[in-house]
């Protein structure tokens, strides 16, 4: 049994005191603390976030970029304000590039549909392997429509990208590399500087799924120079229903619109409609203000933070939580990239997932066990599902000791 | 953890570790495969109908300790009896499984009654249930894939 000695806090990180920002930790689940392990399904969210949104309603509810009237102004000023944040967030050029969607999965969508309005029979988008089904079944569902082909980077056994066989999947046909920043059921961080100067020599632009990859890493689309970058706001500490899709401003300005409708016209007749510029001309009806307030909100939380010490923390976390696990008999890692997230995907003899999800339960531990939506990559190694334990930076220590500990316990019960 | 004892009682441990009539049927009159998308499980029922009577019935799979256990579980009861009858437990087992509170007595069900405790766990009475819609498609239909979602 590996009992930590390791203490709650973190040198220039206080655990304590951060989980006081979030009130839903402080509950408990089947008579135990609640150790919430599956943020990569869905991070909590700080008082400031539920605070933003809720005076939002009590007080400034109205529709954005229409009336002019007091509550519309403030409205669409804390609506456009957010728009900023998440600009400044991942650093774009302009706010322009900032497109308001439902997640990363529309975000995807909304590329596949608009930009997949350009391709034709026989032209070529490559992912890879560790993809999330929302950056498979979009140019699938396109592929249908057109007839492209996809193209699949394999991976290796410890999950990580075969990077050598990246340059031969390029070919004059290659007209988007669409791949994940990090990935979802294996926690592998992907050498995405190399991919876009790759897919540069090809003359092919990039989009990143960055929705696993916000809530650990600061992102910098100048600097990575990627064309397109997805990400959603429930991973991002913000609220459900609400994303970004970041494009280049030079690209977006080119791509026809994604759907139509309010919000994302200059004029209207019968005969002929004129579009709204950027980035509203993507962003038909009204959109999700609340939440695009609460994303804003979150990111400024997230702003305040010392992100070094909280990337060492989460660092720590991950070191602890690969030792623990691995020492537990008959518990099998899977995904030992060289550089991952603070997540670990888990097999155990004799325990099926689903199982282990209910003891863990019981315990009081929130982690996930599934496919996690890549089922590709269950293929892969050859697995049904796997348990998932995916940390925060509010997560502790004590907490991966309990998680150990109830894996050694689930073995018991049922091997 | 008595709840946990609950779900995972001592007879649906034993059936998982060492699942009844686990094996292929290449003579079956019906071979129907079951499958729980959500979860992943995953089973093929093997039956073997002759005279209206259930002669041989099998599985093979794989899935949580309660599909599998339940599957096990299942061909124990079903073994011999009339298809009628089998039709009677399956409308009994999915009462049992469903129905919260259900209107049978799981001390009538016998070995069966150990699976009420899934009760408790409503993310897992899908689980529970595969291998009897498995075997209700079996009996009643022509189909040869069932899921449950």
């Amino acid at each position: 049994m590996t009992v930590s000695n390791e203490p709650m806090t973190s040198p220039g990180w206080d655990v304590t005191s951060v989980r006081r920002d979030f009130p839903i930790l402080e509950q408990s689940v089947h008579g135990y603390p609640l150790a919430y392990l599956d943020n990569a399904a869905t991070t909590q969210k700080p008082r400031v976030v539920l605070e933003a949104m809720d005076g939002y309603y009590r007080r400034d509810n109205a529709n954005v970029h229409r009336g002019v009237h007091a509550l519309a102004e403030r409205a669409t000023g804390a609506f456009e304000a957010a728009r900023e944040s998440v600009r400044r967030f991942i650093n774009a050029r302009s706010t322009r590039e900032i497109v308001f969607v439902r997640g990363t999965t529309e975000a995807i969508n909304l590329v596949a549909s608009s930009f997949g309005q350009r391709l034709r029979e026989g032209d070529e988008i490559l992912i890879s392997a560790m993809e999330h089904h929302a950056n498979i079944v979009p140019w699938q569902l396109l592929r249908e429509r057109s007839g492209i082909v996809l193209r699949v980077v394999p991976i290796t056994p410890a999950g990580e990208l075969d990077l050598d066989r990246l340059s031969s999947l390029f070919t004059p046909r290659t007209r988007l590399l669409a791949i994940t920043h990090v990935s979802n059921a294996l926690g592998t961080v992907n050498p995405v500087r190399e991919l876009i100067a790759e897919a540069r020599r090809h003359g092919v632009p990039v989009l990143l799924d960055g929705a696993q990859a916000l809530p650990h890493l600061r992102v910098d689309v100048q600097a990575l120079d990627c064309d397109f970058y997805a990400f959603s706001g429930h991973k991002l500490f913000g609220p459900t229903g609400i994303g970004v899709l970041y494009g280049r401003e030079s690209l977006l300005e080119t791509l026809p619109p994604y759907q139509g409708g309010g919000e994302m016209i200059r004029t209207v007749s019968f005969e002929k409609t004129t579009f709204a510029g950027l980035p509203h001309r993507f962003e038909a009806g009204t959109p999700d203000i609340s939440g695009v307030i609460g994303l804003g909100r979150a990111i400024e939380y997230l702003e305040q933070l010392d992100w070094d010490a909280a990337t060492a923390y989460e660092a720590r976390l991950l070191e602890h939580a690969t030792a623990c696990l691995q020492d537990v008999p008959g518990l099998r890692i899977i995904g030992q990239a060289r550089h991952k997230v603070a997540l670990v995907s888990f097999v155990m003899e004799d325990v099926h997932p689903h199982d282990m999800g209910t003891i863990l339960d019981r315990r009081g531990l929130a982690v996930r066990a599934g496919h996690h939506c890549a089922m590709p990559v269950m293929s892969y190694y050859g697995v049904p599902a796997t348990s998932r334990a995916a940390m925060a930076f509010y997560n502790t220590f004590d907490e991966i000791d309990r998680l150990a500990e109830a894996l050694r316990y689930a073995r018991e019960l049922l091997a | 953890m008595s709840d946990l004892d609950d779900l995972y009682q001592e007879l649906i441990l034993d059936h998982k570790r060492h699942p009844r009539n686990f094996r292929d049927m290449p003579d079956a009159t019906r071979a129907v495969d079951g499958h729980n998308p959500l979860c992943g499980d995953q089973l093929r029922l093997f039956v073997k109908v002759a005279d209206g009577r259930v002669e041989d019935v099998s599985f093979i799979g794989v899935g949580c300790a309660i599909s599998m256990a339940s599957a096990s579980m299942l061909t124990e009861a079903v073994m011999g009896k009339t298809v009628q009858e089998a039709q009677q437990l399956f409308a009994d087992m999915h009462d049992l499984l469903t129905r919260n509170p259900s209107g049978i007595d799981p001390a009538e069900l016998g070995n069966l009654g150990a699976l009420a405790g899934v009760h408790e766990y409503p993310m897992r009475v899908k689980c529970a249930t595969l291998s009897w819609h498995t075997l209700d498609t079996a009996l009643n239909t022509d189909d040869d894939v069932v899921t449950t979602e």
